[in-house]
Order: structure tokens, then sequence, then C-alpha cells
């Protein structure tokens, strides 16, 4: 062990971080078992005196706040959106990073310059271009224009210039065709990337809130995080149960994260230092 | 790639249109939700637009004059949006720049359970504001939140001033926090050892290594932290959507905040999409003054060889 390693304040430092960061996350969890009256005692508990499941049998049992069709809405749209953009994104990042085709620099310059343009200014006219398309209201709202943005194609083309050209070259002097090569010989070989991609496109659509809270609107159509918001319009302070609909919303992206946090953390990394 | 293209014109996939029937897809949906949101959103600002009505007025740059007459109905609303958003960024940037970075180099030193902390650190950033925001607004409840059991406090949090800022900074803080420590230590990590080797042969003391080869050696990445931090910070909306709802008395209520009600709960179109260019233009000078203050002539004419270099390679 290094010197750091047995420094007896880095790991006081690290507990208190720890518990700063993640105590909220366990108060959560913790208070959607509490009851009504616990959760508003004074002074407040933490450990939950008596266990109830009461909030979630209000919610599960609430026809006015579909928790379970939100959350199915949440996790049909996160899923098609990334599959989406990862489908999009590999082969647009991979012609710009390989083919060679007039207008490309400048074609990628116009793309790469709209992840600084802020997403706010797209509100009002993509809100009437999906109004004239019908698709208001409907999770192709959620799934489609997001995966117009520009950093999927940015970070597919960074994967693919550092892919090696052997495999490629092998394929193609075999006389395999282009599209048999992208989709035989390269994607296999670019998983790693995709899956970043992946995870990071599912994270970002399961939790955006400003777009979804002004297109959904009836409550069967509504994705979790604006559910939530309407369980905060109903509940008012009856905490548990909203602390228990947080939980539900919580648990799939915290246990995505558990298992491929290693992606998703580099994939943030890497945003910085090659931009 | 001169490879790629001569087996790219060959027989077999002969099609000059390759190239273009791979970004097809992409290039369909950048057109649609994109190039031309972007033009047609302009077109917007330039009308009197009604979405409950058919056809639209065509009123110039009214809408944008409008903005700047104290006697308009939505001036008084729009520029109490820009003060507070003015006001959350100015307060929430320096520690969000700060704090990271502390973190991140608590995180780049050697010890075992690195990856596991820093994934706990991170952690929070994985959920989404509303989960972070209806949480948040229970712990700091002003009758039975833990912040104030906690404190020992007796604050309003949530419904008096300056507490409620104080409280969207810390919130916003805790949120992001890890995402910007991320950035950091993959900066750090690119920062040769050897630099730090040379120093401490000189006797450099610990500030001294972080003053003249850690703070260089990440200005990049230091400037990139700022300029997508304040954008970040310009662009709030969720924590005082849910935390505050913008209150007490609209104090908290941010830009995109009164852009989204004007234009898409009240259906002032026009006005609110003017409201939205005019935003846009403020922070696109925020960010050139951002990069150009934070430039570092000797590192962008480095990183532009090093470009020529990798672009030399390439080809």
């Amino acid at each position: 062990m290094s010197r750091t390693a047995r420094n007896p304040l880095l790991w006081l430092l690290l507990t208190l971080l720890s518990v700063v960061f993640l105590g909220p996350l366990v108060v959560m969890v913790l208070t959607s078992f509490k009851t009504t009256g616990e959760s508003q005692a004074v002074p407040p508990t933490i450990w939950p005196g008596e266990w109830t499941t009461r909030a979630y049998d209000v919610l599960l049992s609430s026809p006015d706040n579909p928790v379970l069709r939100w959350f199915a809405n949440s996790m049909m749209a996160a899923t098609a959106h990334a599959l989406l953009v990862v489908l999009v994104a590999s082969m647009a990042g991979y012609a710009f990073a390989r083919m060679e085709f007039a207008g490309r620099r400048v074609l990628f310059g116009i793309v790469l310059s709209t992840m600084f343009v802020p997403g706010f200014i797209f509100l009002m006219p993509n809100f009437l271009i999906l109004d004239s398309f019908g698709w208001l209201d409907t999770l192709l709202a959620i799934v489609v224009p997001g995966a117009a943005g520009a950093f999927g194609v940015f970070f597919m083309r960074q994967f693919f210039l550092s892919l090696p050209k052997e495999y490629e070259e092998s394929a193609r002097i075999d006389g395999a065709g282009a599209f048999t090569t992208f989709f035989r010989i390269v994607l296999p070989n670019a998983m790693p990337a995709m899956v970043t991609l992946l995870v990071l496109s599912f994270l970002a659509n399961w939790n955006d809130f400003v777009w979804p809270l002004y297109v959904l609107f009836n409550d069967d159509s509504l994705t979790l995080p604006i559910g939530l918001t309407k369980l905060q319009g109903a509940y008012t302070i009856d905490y548990p149960v909203i602390m228990a609909g947080a939980a539900i919303a919580s648990l799939p992206v915290l246990v995505l994260y558990v298992f491929v946090q290693r992606y998703v953390i580099d994939g943030v990394a890497s945003s910085g230092v090659k931009g | 790639m001169a490879v790629a293209l001569r087996l790219g014109t060959s027989r077999r996939e002969g099609s000059p249109w390759l190239p273009y029937l791979f970004l097809a897809p992409y290039l369909l949906l950048f057109v649609t939700f994109v190039a031309v949101p972007a033009v047609f959103g302009l077109w917007i600002s330039l009308h009197d637009w009604d979405y409950m009505l058919d056809s639209q007025l065509f009123v110039g740059l009214g809408n944008y004059a409008d903005l700047f007459d104290p006697t308009s109905v939505i001036y008084p609303d729009f520029w109490n949006g820009m003060q507070n958003t003015l006001v959350f960024t100015l307060a929430s940037v320096p520690f969000l720049v700060a704090l990271p970075l502390l973190l991140a180099l608590l995180l780049h030193q050697k010890f075992p359970g690195r990856t596991f902390f820093r994934a706990m650190f991170f952690a929070p950033y994985v959920l989404g504001v509303a989960v972070i925001g209806l949480m948040w607004r229970y712990l700091l409840d002003a009758n039975f939140g833990l912040v104030n059991s906690l404190l020992g406090t007796d604050i309003a949090w949530t419904t008096s001033q300056p507490w409620a800022w104080v409280g969207l900074v810390a919130v916003t803080v805790w949120w992001t926090m890890g995402f910007n420590a991320i950035i950091y230590l993959a900066g750090l990590g690119d920062i040769p050892v050897e630099h730090y080797e040379a120093a401490s042969l000189d006797g450099a003391s610990w500030w001294q290594k972080f003053r003249y080869v850690t703070l260089p050696g990440l200005r990049p990445v230091l400037v990139f932290v700022v300029v997508i931090t304040v954008l970040a910070s310009a662009n709030m909306f969720g924590q005082s959507y849910i935390v505050t709802q913008g209150g007490p008395t609209q104090s908290t209520q941010t830009a995109i905040m009164v852009i989204t009600d004007l234009g898409l709960s009240r259906f002032q179109m026009g006005a609110a999409a003017a409201e939205s260019y005019l935003l846009a233009l403020f922070l696109a000078v925020v960010s050139v003054l951002n990069f150009w203050l934070l430039r570092d002539r000797d590192a962008a004419q480095q990183r532009r060889e090093a470009r020529a270099q990798r672009r030399a390679v390439t080809r």
C-alpha cells in the first residue's frame, strides 16, 4: 500500500463524501417505507420506526396516476431512442471517419457546431413540426427528435478514427461489400463504443424533463419524470408516496449504472479530453 | 483515406453515393429536427405566432423590440427570468468549477477502492432532475426536513430568499459535481508523470506542483469545463420548477421557465421564440468570451500543430 492509502484523513474524507453523495438516495428509499405521519415527524427520523408498503400500494392502485404505464412508456421510449441513436450515429460516424466525399469537412463542421447551440431554441419550432406530423402526445416525440443530436456522431467518429483499418481492408480484399463490411466486421469491433453510447443515450432519455413536460399531455402517455410532477401535485406533502415514485424512477438507472458504470464514466471522460 | 476511396469506387460497391447512404438516416433527422427548426424558429420569432390561430401575423422584429420596451407585456417576466438566470449562473459556476477539481485531485491519488468511490460520487448525476428535485424538496422542507434538523436551523429553504438560491445551488452542485470531476480526472490522467518527477527533483512543494504543473496541464480541460458549466447553469429549469416552483414570488423563475411558459403553456410562440434567440445570443457571446479570456496562446499553437500532424497521419 502506498503512503496515501494509509492516511486516515483520506479515508475519513472518503467516508464523509460517500455519506453526502449517497445519503439522500438512502433517505429517499427509507422514506418510501414510512407512514405519512412519521415522514413528517419533528425531529425527522432516518430509519423507519414502523415499516409499511402503504406508499407503494397507493401508487400502484391509483387509476389517476398509472405509474406502471409511465414506467413502461419510459422504458420503451428510452430503449428505442438509444437503439436509434446508436444505429444512425454509427453509420454517420463511420462515413465521417473512413469515407472520402465532397463536402465532408464542411458537413462535419456544421453538425459539430450544433453541439454548442442551446437546445431551447428548438422548443417552439420542433413543437410545431411534431404537431404537423401528428406526433404530439405520442412516444415518437420522445424517441426521435433527440436522435438528431451531434454528440453520438462525434463520439462514434472519434472511435472509428482510432480503430485499426486492417480488418476492413482484409474484408474488402476478400470481396465483401461496404455494408457487409460495416455490419459484419466494423460494428462487432465497435462494441465498447456502441455500448457506451447506448447507455448514455438511454440515461439521458430516461431522465429528460423539459421536452416531455410540454409535448406529452394525457395521463396515459406520460414518461416517469413527468408523471412524478403529477404525483407532486396530487399528493403534495404525502412524501412516502412521492418518494416511492422517485424510487421507482431511480431503480432502473441505478441498476443499469451499477452494471455498466465503467462505460458511463469512460464515455463522460472522453467527452472532455477529446473535445 | 486513399485506400478507402479507391476501394469505394471499385466495381462491387461502385457508387460515389455510398458515403451519403451511410449518412442518410442521420442527416434526415438532422435536417428535420435541427437545421429546419433553427431557421423555422427565427421565422416564428418574426410573427405574432399564436398556436391556437390558423394564420400568423408577420410583425418583423416587433417581438425583439418588445423585449427592449419596458412598457411591453413580456418585458418584466423576461428580464426577471434573465436576471434570475444570471444570479444562478454566477452563484453556481465557481462551486461547480472548483469543488469537482478538488474531488478529482482526491480521486487521482492511488488508493484501493478508487474506482468504487469514483462511481459512488458520480451516482447522483445518473438520476434525473425530477427525482433529485422531489428528493431535495422533501429534505429541504422548512418544518420536517432533514437538512434543517442536521444543521440545527429553522430556515425556509424553498420559500424565502436568499435561502432558495443557496438551496438550489447546493442541490445543483451535489447533483452534477461528479460529471465535472470525471472530466477533470481524465485531464489529470493526461498530464505526463515526468513533469511531476521533474518538479519533485527541483524540490517543488505540493502547491508549487499544483500551480505550475497541474493547472497549466489542465488548462484545455478547464476551459471546456467552464464553458459547458456556464451553458448548463444558464439552461437551469428542473431544479427551480420542482424544488421552489419559481418562488418565492418568481424570484427563482429562470429564463427557460419564462420561455416555456410563454411559448408552450400560453402558446405565444412568436414572442417566446424571440426570447429564446436573444438568450442564445447572450450565451454565444458569453461562451466566446470564456474561450477568449481563458485561452492560452502556447497551448493553442501546440494544439494546432498536433491537429496538423493528425491530419497528415490520417491522409
